[in-house]
């Protein structure tokens, strides 16, 4: 029932819109609107979407020991960032489990949030769990303030979003190193712009004041519509699929509490010359005889994976191998494809598989990752 | 929404079109609608034999995947190959080019239990309240 389930500042709009809806997180999202998510995702790699991913949660951590309560806290080395500086990070339980994946900004003081600090970006699905996490574990003199009421997110994503959003924030963006931010002001209105996104294509997530976010919004599409950039509005769906083929994890699929970053190879991520939450028990969990890796299998035989389908080992063996996590048809890959867990000694590229769907074996193969190049990364 | 008048409807939203002495089956404007865009279609082998109201393939979605179920008993004849390379035809030509299967009525007197345009019409309104 929609009535209970929280609405972001933009779903007025959605709903005028064309949007369908889906509860996503205890938040009624739109899964897509009337293109389609095959289409949106199409629009957005070759040109412009927008995101309203109001819906995530955003802690401001403050205090003099927060750099050091971070760098405790989450895989990455955030002490060493500076500022403007963001990382990607896990924060993982005592026993190397996920708790979430996040992103992380070293910010100055700025309009759009007061003091400085740093901006903590979480999954809505486990808001609460996080501000519980990072309340508990916070050092005195160190704050955790839940902001994500209080400051709407926007993402705008594809090869043609920094030419867009530079036309309303005079090339402020297109000057913002990839995983950096500035604050700039849109049409107006004060905006933390984050050089990053999830979707393998350039451009930025937007942080505004709630308030003013649906004034945004709508400025950004009537100026991509006079300036001849297509561009529109990406719902659910399509946010799957595009941070499915360059490889991006969704919490709740390849994250999990009984996963860690190395079951989802996801050590890039982890700095181990310095001690974080978890960081002993993954490596040892890592050793272990029946750890397990996240593969991507590419469907040989036709058919649509779905998380909880069974992987089988291949051939007469036909033995239980591990189990999907994530799979779809991924439109620009054109194919069907999978993420699953295997064991660690059989997660090569090439190796076969079996997934079984709708009760048959289909055959898989394991490819390498991400079957989509992000645009940004050179060759 | 599209209503093609020359076919009948089920109540789970395939349709059913006389075709000389066999019939063709697929799935309706309204079906192919909610489900959304179609990325891959699953057919029965040629000469399967099905009761009226026995799923006979699966039509899968972005986000879901739909059983499809068999208007009348029939024997599959020909399935639409098309939708291998090109699932979207479903939702862009539902009641043509999407059409599913072609089969042979082994109970040609179920046609009279499916219904008409005008009722279908009615049903799908009905679901939308």
């Amino acid at each position: 029932m929609s009535e209970k389930l929280n609405k972001t500042i933009l779903h007025p709009w959605h709903t005028a819109h064309g949007a369908r809806f889906t509860e996503f997180a205890g938040w009624d999202m739109p899964i897509r609107y009337e293109r389609g998510p095959v289409a949106e995702h199409r629009l957005v790699r070759s040109s412009c979407g927008l995101f309203d991913i109001s819906h995530m949660g955003r802690f401001i951590v403050r205090g003099e020991r927060s750099a050091a309560f971070l760098d405790r806290l989450l895989t990455a080395p955030i002490a060493k960032l500076i500022s403007g500086q963001s990382s990607y990070a896990l924060m993982c339980r005592d026993d190397g489990g996920v708790l979430d994946d996040v992103f992380v900004y070293r910010i100055p003081a700025t309009q759009t949030f007061g003091d400085e600090g740093w901006l903590v970006v979480v999954n809505a699905s486990n808001r609460e769990k996080d501000l519980s996490w990072m309340s508990s574990h916070a050092d005195a003199g160190i704050t955790v303030e839940d902001v994500s009421l209080q400051i709407a997110m926007i993402a705008v994503q594809g090869p043609r979003a920094i030419e867009l959003t530079d036309l309303l924030c005079d090339g402020q963006a297109g000057s913002v190193e990839r995983f950096f931010s500035r604050e700039s002001v849109l049409d107006g209105v004060a905006a933390l712009m984050g050089r990053t996104g999830y979707t393998g294509e350039d451009g930025v997530e937007l942080y505004v004041d709630a308030g003013k976010a649906a004034g945004v919004w709508e400025k950004i599409l009537q100026t991509a519509e006079q300036a001849g950039i297509d561009a529109g509005p990406i719902g659910l769906a399509a946010r799957d699929s595009l941070r499915f083929e360059p490889g991006f994890p969704l919490y709740g699929h390849e994250l999990t509490e009984t996963r860690t970053p190395l079951d989802a190879g996801l050590k890039w991520a982890c700095d181990f010359s310095k001690p974080f939450s978890g960081s002993d028990a993954m490596l040892v969990r890592a050793q272990s005889h029946d750890a397990v890796r996240l593969v991507t299998l590419r469907m040989v035989e036709k058919a649509v994976p779905r998380e909880g389908c069974p992987v089988f080992e291949a051939g007469d063996n036909n033995e239980r191998a591990g189990i999907v996590v994530s799979g779809m048809y991924a439109p620009t890959a054109d194919g069907y494809y999978a993420n699953a867990y295997v064991p660690v000694h059989k997660a090569a590229r090439d190796t076969p598989y079996s997934v079984e769907v709708h009760g048959r074996l289909k055959s898989a193969i394991v490819v390498k990752r991400p079957i989509y190049r992000p645009s940004y990364r050179s060759a | 929404m599209n209503f093609d008048e020359t076919v009948r409807y089920m109540k789970s939203h395939e349709w059913i079109r006389k075709d000389g002495n066999l019939m063709i089956t697929g799935i309706s404007d309204y079906a192919q609608d909610s489900l959304g865009d179609v990325v891959f279609v699953e057919l029965p082998e040629i000469g399967a034999t099905f009761k009226k109201g026995d799923a006979f393939g699966v039509v899968e979605s972005v986000k879901a995947a739909s059983d499809v179920f068999m208007p009348q008993s029939g024997e599959i004849v020909e399935v639409n190959t098309q939708l291998d390379d090109n699932p979207a035809l479903v939702n862009e030509s539902p009641f043509g080019e999407g059409w599913l299967i072609k089969f042979r009525p082994t109970a040609p007197e179920e046609w009279s239990e499916l219904m008409e345009m005008v009722a279908y019409k009615k049903y799908t309104e009905e679901l939308e309240e």
